[in-house]
């Protein structure tokens, strides 16, 4: 059932435009909602990097839930939307990392270097959109074959690394003991985990 | 006289229009009921709170005449009462003004102990009726690198030290505020240590920048904004400014502060805005003026938040990188 509407001819276009409303969310408080002169708030420099923050973890973390995902269902129609929904992720960070450098920082190299390597959630983040840019590069066939699959696999499996620094960028991004970002954090390890376990169950059934 | 003090902002007096303030605050003074204040004894016309017998009510519309100051502009207080840290009510920036609605923050009594002549328990009536509310626009700078510009009304808070005659061993001062998770729903969940507390080294406390707020734009203090009574620092960082006070300690130790215990390498005890001391997860070298557009700029942040001339005196002997 799950597998017959994973493979149905719509489903990669309606993922395809599903994955673009967070930016229509904005773009319609922009223009629509913008009554009262601020469409994203009293500091709109935050609320934009903070949007996108969001949603590129959230994007990080439903390509990761894709193999958890087919192996608790058997709906191997999954690995359609593996790549989309990766680049995704890289698509917000790249728009969160953006809106960083430009909105809120203005471009200032000084202080931003500063930032970057003084703030230590600041360079979590990096660190992981830069990780983030080999894949991203690396997600065209043509770059499969021309890599060979096992290289092309170790490389992609640098989210595993990925993943869990950006769920402590945002951990660490917040003040006090918030909530939040400990549920993003135990999603991905609940991801990560289910992999490690199926790995050593498989080691163990081995022949 | 209305008592003004702006403290090195660029606002001239004709841009005040202290005459507006005090036509229409004699007409809310009439309406006081109305305002459901009555409780409250204050006036910001410069009489003492008590003669005056009337609410701490000011008028409304009086700051819409201040606007358009350049740079320093008053920050528009639909932004100043909307966009607030305040975790009792919720960790989002949104949260306060929302969960905050049902507060009743009257009546209000504030305990006073420690090493003080007149300790008890006050009601915030009697600790503020025998002084003289003034109107005091000062920069609020946040920890988090974002700043506004508010008219606060208050008394200075140096005042009511002195007429509760500490002891020669109160050497600093401690606040805290209200615990009352059925009241203040963010205090269901321990984000931070409860109930929030703060303190101040005795001449801090004593200098004459520091007010024990009650009211701001001309009104009393929204919920959101720690009614019915905050301290303002200005020359701290925001969260010095310890809001919706219950207690008032005089120390001979130095008193525990909230972001302090939770987070010691971030939050020092001194925490005075200075964009040369480094700050682990902030840059404090520039800040954000709330009320600006999407491509905004930001502002170079001044020492002592730009009350050098008044503090700096407290800490010349201090190393400011070391008591941060």
């Amino acid at each position: 059932m799950l597998n017959s509407v994973l493979r149905h001819p719509a489903a990669k276009p309606l993922v395809f435009f599903g994955c673009l409303l967070p930016l229509a969310w904005l773009a319609w408080r922009l223009f629509g909602a913008s009554s009262h002169g601020n469409a994203f708030g009293y500091n709109p420099q935050e609320y934009l990097n903070r949007h996108l923050g969001d949603w590129a973890l959230r994007f990080l973390l439903a390509t990761l839930a894709l193999t958890p995902l087919r192996a608790l269902t058997g709906a191997t129609g999954v690995n359609r939307f593996r790549r989309m929904l990766g680049l995704y992720a890289f698509f917000y960070v790249c728009l969160h990392v953006l809106s960083y450098v430009w909105l809120d920082q203005g471009f200032y190299w000084p202080e931003l270097w500063k930032d970057i390597s003084k703030r230590t959630y600041i360079t979590v983040g990096m660190v992981s959109f830069i990780l983030l840019v080999p894949l991203a590069v690396t997600s065209w066939n043509r770059m499969l074959r021309k890599l060979g699959a096992a290289r092309w696999r170790r490389l992609h499996q640098t989210v595993y690394v990925i993943a869990p620094l950006a769920c402590l960028h945002f951990f660490m991004m917040r003040k006090g003991f918030q909530i939040e970002p400990v549920i993003y954090a135990v999603v991905c390890g609940f991801l990560l985990g289910h992999r490690l376990i199926s790995r050593l169950r498989r080691s163990h059934t081995a022949p | 006289m209305l008592i003004r003090k702006t403290f090195g902002l660029d606002i001239k007096p004709s841009e005040i229009t202290p005459r507006t303030i005090f036509d229409n605050r004699r007409e809310f003074m009439r309406s006081a009921g109305m305002l459901g204040l009555g409780a409250i004894a204050g006036s910001v016309v410069g009489t003492p709170a008590a003669e005056a017998s009337s609410s701490l009510s000011f008028s409304k519309s009086a700051v819409h005449t201040l606007d358009a100051l350049g740079e320093e502009a008053l920050t528009d207080p639909e932004a100043a009462t909307s966009y607030n840290n305040f975790y009792e009510f919720g960790t989002g920036k949104d949260d306060p003004v929302v969960n905050a609605r049902n507060f009743e923050p009257l009546p209000w009594t504030v305990a006073i102990d420690g090493e003080v002549a007149n300790p008890g328990t006050y009601d915030l009536e009697d600790l503020i009726k025998p002084h003289m509310l003034e109107e005091r626009v000062y920069r609020f700078r946040c920890v988090e690198a974002w700043s506004m510009v508010v008219p606060w009304v208050g008394v200075p808070l140096g005042e009511i030290i002195k007429r509760l005659e500490p002891t020669s061993n109160a050497k600093y001062v401690a606040f805290e505020t209200l615990f009352d998770p059925e009241r203040m729903p963010g205090q269901k969940r321990r984000v931070i240590p409860w109930p929030y507390v703060e303190g101040l080294r005795m001449d801090e406390a004593m200098n004459d920048l520091t007010l024990l707020t009650l009211g701001m734009y001309g009104d009393r203090l929204p919920n959101q904004n720690g009614a019915p009574v905050r301290l303002v620092v200005p020359w701290k960082y925001g969260f010095k400014s310890i809001k919706s006070i219950v207690r008032i300690s005089f120390t001979e130790e130095q008193p525990p502060c909230t972001w302090n215990i939770s987070n010691k390498r971030e939050y020092g005890f001194y925490s005075n805005v200075n964009p040369e001391v480094d700050h682990p997860r902030w840059s404090q070298a520039r800040e954000r003026r709330i009320g600006g557009g999407l491509f905004t700029e930001r502002i170079p942040t001044l020492k002592f938040n730009g009350y050098e001339e008044q503090v700096a005196g407290m800490y010349s002997d201090m190393d400011l990188k070391k008591y941060y």
